[in-house]
């Protein structure tokens, strides 16, 4: 199929199904499922066809990879707003089609994972839907406005899925993770605008703005702004605090969907927006970044270590393997930035799982408590298993994707000769010790030891539930096991962006 | 033919990872019966093909130097993870003589355990899970040995690392198992972090993974060549080779990481047995002796190897005299006899004055006596394992002061404890007397007298502590009721069978200590060979046995009961292994729960959460003060415009 048109379709469709799903009758939850079911999997072979298309453009093209300056593909524009220059400006290299494909394969799990949403399915799914549309949006504009706008349209339906569907505090968990994302966006915003009117060019085109100097004195500026906007929905420190309010209140599918993809949109912006385009900023400012992120990084992990509520494990481990994305990034190798993109892919299918399962689990228990939990293994031995799985991938257990990640990362770090990115390296390798602490310290209560009794009855995950979960399990092997096709591709986008913030 | 052997040497790890597979996800629910065979026959057949291979590699390679002047093979090599252009890690095998040695152990051994599993867990509802498992364990202990470069040996290491946590938690209902699985798991992790910064550092200034680049001179001379910056002028050769040491450390549980091991028995015995002898625990001593050249370039490294396993070897031993359980008192003999198998690497350099060059000082007998000690450490260890799971299966206990008298009911296990225990003893002509001679040799030769002394003693002990668990065990009168205490073929045939290596594996000295060395060390200076060592060892070796045929051989304990309380507080301290287990306690949840996780988990709730609920709150009654001023009268408006018209009349003069 032709690329462009490929594209297009892809953020289409779920927005078709939110709109098909508007018409279906309120009360009709089997056919709206179905409708989001079908649409989710029409996409998912949609985004296979397209990364098979881009594997085979990208290994034609991949001889000239050093010295052009993108690689953009299926680049596709036409006007918009012609007074400001805007367009409807489309491409994806391949760190996008690899986000695309994680996109994909978590939604398709997330709606199957709701299967048992009972109230108001109809809104539910439609909201889901136009998030998805935004997100997909994201990873194919190459123009910075529609980038920002179909940013906002995958971070506004949070509000209401978390503030409707949540438990526990939702109106404040959905209001706090709300106002800071916008918070971010504000300075994204600003950052946006000061790239088009600094540029002189009155474009937005991303690739016409990486070629483009701008002043060092202008880059300090913009770059923090930049990158703490985006950084806000990466989770960095400090500004990660709606993460486990919002995680922990959030319902299963939306958790999923929010720190397996969206969070990834933070490390995305960061990257593709504020490296790509303020290279002597992203220099001057490094190692700043570099200490908070290291911060992260231990920082989620000690704070995981205490808690009692598995979702709030959950967003706090998040928060430590999310500062790994960042962490990979600003080590400011070539390496480091190949981890980073890698780490976003494995977190993502990580802990998409995590709370695909956390999901599965307490509809059965009715608590997240850890410690009222324990035994499970002998109740649920699927669940419980791939549980202690995706335990593993989080604490890089070689094999799982985990690893493939947190080696770049760290290799790419340690690769920077600077002092403070050494220390930083050894600090943010012995985090993976806590990682195991905290990790087996709640496989350990929840699916070890002996079951209580008003356990004894649960069930095991049925059919349909196993379908997610095999799903992401599969991925998490077969990107351990087998990584090179998916390094191959990452190799083929960061050399562009290295080169550009070597230069 | 050789070479077409040694194309699909893949085959020795394929089978069991095979095995894992099937059993795992298809088998779970299976038949006991179709499992056993699956796995039975799985096992043997990767042992069989790595016996062919070790003899092709024995026939071509060692046998004809000439073909093969390195004396290494990689018979297998593809690109796995990509980092850069310049530095990629990949996934090979890796065949030279220890390598071979190993995976002859690693599956002979896994074979034996796979066996006498059938009968020991013949009740338990998860049999078919073990075998998977059992399987798994073998894959990784097996990948580990063939590694061609670092990477790839952390991948397997950290997958033996998570296959033991599974297996010493196997029964996971048990509060004490989960605990000893996380315990292990967590204690190798933390030396696993610091391997990983030292393969950081020595693939960043090798520029590469593989053993063959790094154990090359260039990466040696350039790493002794660089400092860590500012006040600590550390030279980073020693810096990296002691944290690459430190996984080591870990993993073969030196001290003061030795507290998983003990814990480990948790796990059932023919875990305990697999874990202790080919898996696992000899990682460590693996790898120093994989990256010996790079190792043996700094002499801090290899002076702290040295101490560090010779403290280990006494400091077990001492406690290994107090124990009661069964399966600790095996524990801490694994422990100690790490240590020997360690400080043997440690003392494979001679003691020299001033300067040196690269080779010219090293003692390979220190090298091969520890690989030595490896080999034959395996079997008898094995074999007392499995002998003391017999024991635990037929009486049901651990403790051996509530048994006495087996010797009639279990007489096979008798005879082949008995060979195990002279081995472990150092007795000739029985295995260990040969490995463990060749180590105080070494020391001798290379002139680390204190180290060789330490040997010695611990050697005694080991005799002494070895003696007491048989006297008590075998000897004497029954101390408790024993029902239906029987002997399983199942069981017993693989360790009559492990009798033979540990009677026989002193034929092998001369291989050992002349062959298997020559790759990894060139040159060697001519050392001498005291007669009098092997007289003095087994002199030692004697005097524990006989001083525990004293305390315990009559089958009454009422000397040794005398002694403990003449010992004062010195025997509750030894007893309760120097309560080395409640400082660790003491540092996880006192200080990083305590004082580090608990003050992160509020300061992050209260400080960093505060500030934001405080800029919303803040934004909130700026809200409500502007809201004030739109109050809707007409008056307030007015009277507003005329205050604000007047100010500006006055701001602007």
């Amino acid at each position: 199929m032709n690329g462009p048109l490929l594209l297009t379709l892809i953020w289409l469709i779920p927005f078709g199904i939110a709109l098909a799903s508007l018409m279906v009758r309120h009360d009709d939850h089997q056919r709206i499922k179905m409708l989001s079911l079908l649409g989710t999997m029409i996409n998912l072979v949609l985004v296979i066809t397209l990364t098979l298309q881009f594997l085979d453009v990208a290994a034609v093209n991949n001889t000239v990879t050093d010295t052009s300056l993108s690689t953009f593909h299926f680049v596709y524009k036409v006007a918009w707003f012609k007074i400001m220059n805007i367009e409807y400006n489309i491409g994806v290299d391949a760190i996008s089609v690899l986000m695309m494909l994680l996109t994909a394969i978590v939604i398709f799990c997330g709606v199957l994972a709701s299967w048992n949403v009972k109230e108001q399915v109809k809104e539910f799914f439609i909201l889901l839907n136009v998030l998805v549309a935004g997100v997909y949006g994201v990873f194919i504009s190459i123009d910075l406005f529609t980038f920002f706008l179909f940013y906002e349209i995958a971070v506004l339906p949070m509000y209401l899925l978390i503030g409707l569907w949540g438990t526990g505090k939702k109106e404040y968990a959905a209001m706090k993770l709300t106002l800071m994302l916008v918070a971010g966006s504000a300075f994204i915003l600003a950052g946006i605008l000061a790239l088009y009117f600094e540029s002189g060019l009155n474009t937005f085109d991303l690739q016409l703005l990486s070629q483009v100097h701008f002043s060092d004195s202008f880059q300090y500026w913009v770059f923090p702004i930049i990158f703490l906007g985006f950084g806000v929905l990466g989770a960095i420190f400090p500004f990660h605090t709606w993460s486990p309010d919002g995680h922990a209140s959030a319902p299963t599918a939306v958790s999923m969907l929010h720190a397996g993809v969206l969070m990834k949109l933070g490390g995305y912006g960061c990257l593709r927006v504020a490296m790509y385009l303020l290279p002597e900023g992203a220099h001057m400012w490094m190692t700043f970044f570099l200490i908070l992120v290291t911060i992260n990084v231990l920082y989620g992990a000690f704070g995981a270590i205490r808690q009692t509520d598995l979702k709030y494990i959950t967003a706090y481990s998040s928060v430590s393997h999310c500062g790994l994305v960042l962490f990979g990034f600003t080590a400011m190798t070539f390496t480091g930035l190949k981890g980073g993109v890698l780490q976003m892919i494995s977190h993502g299918l990580m802990t998409a799982l995590f709370f695909c399962l956390i999901g599965m689990i307490y509809g059965r228990t009715h608590t997240r408590t850890v410690s009222e939990m324990g035994g499970l293994m002998k109740v649920m031995p699927f669940l419980s298993v791939a549980f202690v799985v995706v335990g593993f991938a989080g604490l890089g257990l070689p094999g799982l994707s985990g690893f493939v990640a947190e080696a770049n990362v760290f290799v790419g770090s340690f690769a920077n000769p600077a002092t403070i990115n050494r220390v930083c390296t050894v600090l943010a390798v012995l985090s993976i010790v806590v990682t195991a602490v905290y990790v087996l310290r709640t496989v350990n209560a929840l699916v070890n030891g002996p079951i209580s009794l008003r356990f004894k009855e649960l069930t095991d995950a049925s059919l349909l539930e196993k379908v997610p979960v095999t799903i992401l399990l599969f991925c998490l092997f077969g990107m351990g096991i087998l990584p090179g096709w998916i390094i191959d591709l990452v190799n083929g986008a960061v050399h562009p962006i290295y080169n550009n913030l070597m230069r | 033919m050789a070479d077409f052997i040694f194309a699909h040497s893949y085959l020795i790890l394929a089978l069991p990872i095979l095995s894992f597979i099937i059993i795992g996800l298809g088998l779970n629910q299976a038949d006991k019966s179709v499992v056993i065979k699956l796995a039975i026959t799985l096992s043997a057949l990767s042992m069989g093909y790595a016996l062919l291979t070790a003899t092709a590699y024995l026939i071509t390679v060692m046998g004809q130097p000439q073909l093969y002047p390195a004396q290494t093979l990689i018979c297998f090599d593809f690109a796995w993870l990509n980092f850069s252009e310049k530095l990629t890690a990949n996934m090979g095998i890796y065949l030279d003589p220890i390598s071979v040695m190993m995976i002859v152990v690693i599956t002979v051994i896994s074979f034996l355990v796979n066996v006498y599993s059938v009968g020991y867990m013949k009740d338990d509802p998860s049999f078919n899970r073990f075998f998977a498992l059992l399987a798994l364990f073998s894959f990784s202990m097996l990948g580990l040995v063939i590694s061609s470069n670092i990477l790839q040996m952390f991948v397997f290491w950290e997958l033996v690392g998570v296959s033991s946590y599974a297996l010493i938690g196997f029964w996971y209902e048990k509060p004490s198992a989960v605990a000893a699985s996380k315990k292990a798991f967590v204690v190798t992790r933390f030396a696993d972090a610091f391997f990983l910064i030292g393969i950081l550092i020595v693939s960043f200034y090798g520029r590469s993974f593989d053993f063959q680049v790094l154990n090359s001179p260039e990466p040696a001379t350039l790493l002794s060549n660089s400092f860590l910056p500012g006040i600590f002028s550390v030279n980073i050769l020693t810096l990296s080779t002691l944290l690459i040491f430190a996984g080591g450390w870990g993993k073969s549980a030196m001290f003061p990481l030795h507290i998983w091991l003990p814990d480990a028995m948790e796990g059932p015995t023919p875990v305990s047995s697999i874990i202790h002898s080919a898996t696992m625990v000899v990682a460590g001593v693996y790898l120093t002796a994989r990256m010996f050249p790079l190792f043996a370039a700094s002499n801090t490294t290899l002076v702290v190897i040295q101490f560090i396993g010779a403290f280990t070897a006494i400091f077990a031993a001492v406690i290994a005299i107090t124990q009661v359980d069964i399966k600790r008192i095996l524990a801490f003999s694994t422990l100690s006899q790490l240590g020997y198998m360690i400080f043997s690497l440690g003392v494979a350099k001679v003691v020299t004055e001033g300067g040196h060059h690269h080779g010219a000082d090293i003692n390979p007998l220190g090298y091969s006596a520890a690989m030595y000690h490896v080999f034959t450490h395996a079997f008898f260890k094995c074999m007392l394992f499995l002998g003391a799971g017999a024991i635990i299966h037929a009486v049901h206990s651990n403790d051996i002061m509530k048994m006495g008298g087996l010797k009639k009911l279990m007489p096979k296990t008798y005879w082949s404890l008995l060979a195990a225990c002279l081995a472990i003893a150092g007795v000739f002509p029985f295995s260990g007397f040969w490995s463990k001679d060749a180590i105080l040799l070494a020391a001798l030769q290379s002139g680390h007298n204190i180290t060789f002394l330490v040997g010695l003693v611990t050697g005694g002990l080991t005799a002494f502590y070895m003696f007491r668990f048989f006297f008590l065990t075998f000897h004497g009168v029954a101390r408790s009721e024993f029902h239906d205490v029987h002997e399983d073929p199942w069981m017993t045939t693989p360790i009559v069978l492990l009798t033979i290596p540990t009677i026989s594996a002193g034929l092998l000295e001369h291989f050992f200590v002349s062959r298997v060395t020559t790759q990894v060390l060139t040159e060697s200076g001519h050392f001498a060979h005291p007669g009098w060592l092997p007289f003095v060892a087994t002199g030692v070796a004697f005097g524990g046995i006989g001083l525990a045929w004293i305390l315990y051989g009559r089958g009454k304990t009422d000397r040794a009961v005398a002694l403990q309380s003449m010992a004062g507080p010195l025997y509750p301290l030894v007893y309760n292994k120097f309560y080395i287990d409640e400082v660790y306690l003491f540092i996880t949840h006192k200080i990083i729960f305590l004082c580090i996780a608990s003050p992160i988990k509020w300061f992050d709730r209260s400080i960093v959460d505060g500030t934001m609920n405080l800029c919303g709150w803040l934004l909130q009654l700026g809200g409500k003060g502007v809201r004030l001023l739109q109050n809707g009268q007409l008056h307030f408006y007015l009277s507003m415009t005329i205050i604000g018209f007047i100010t500006l009349l006055f701001v602007g003069q």
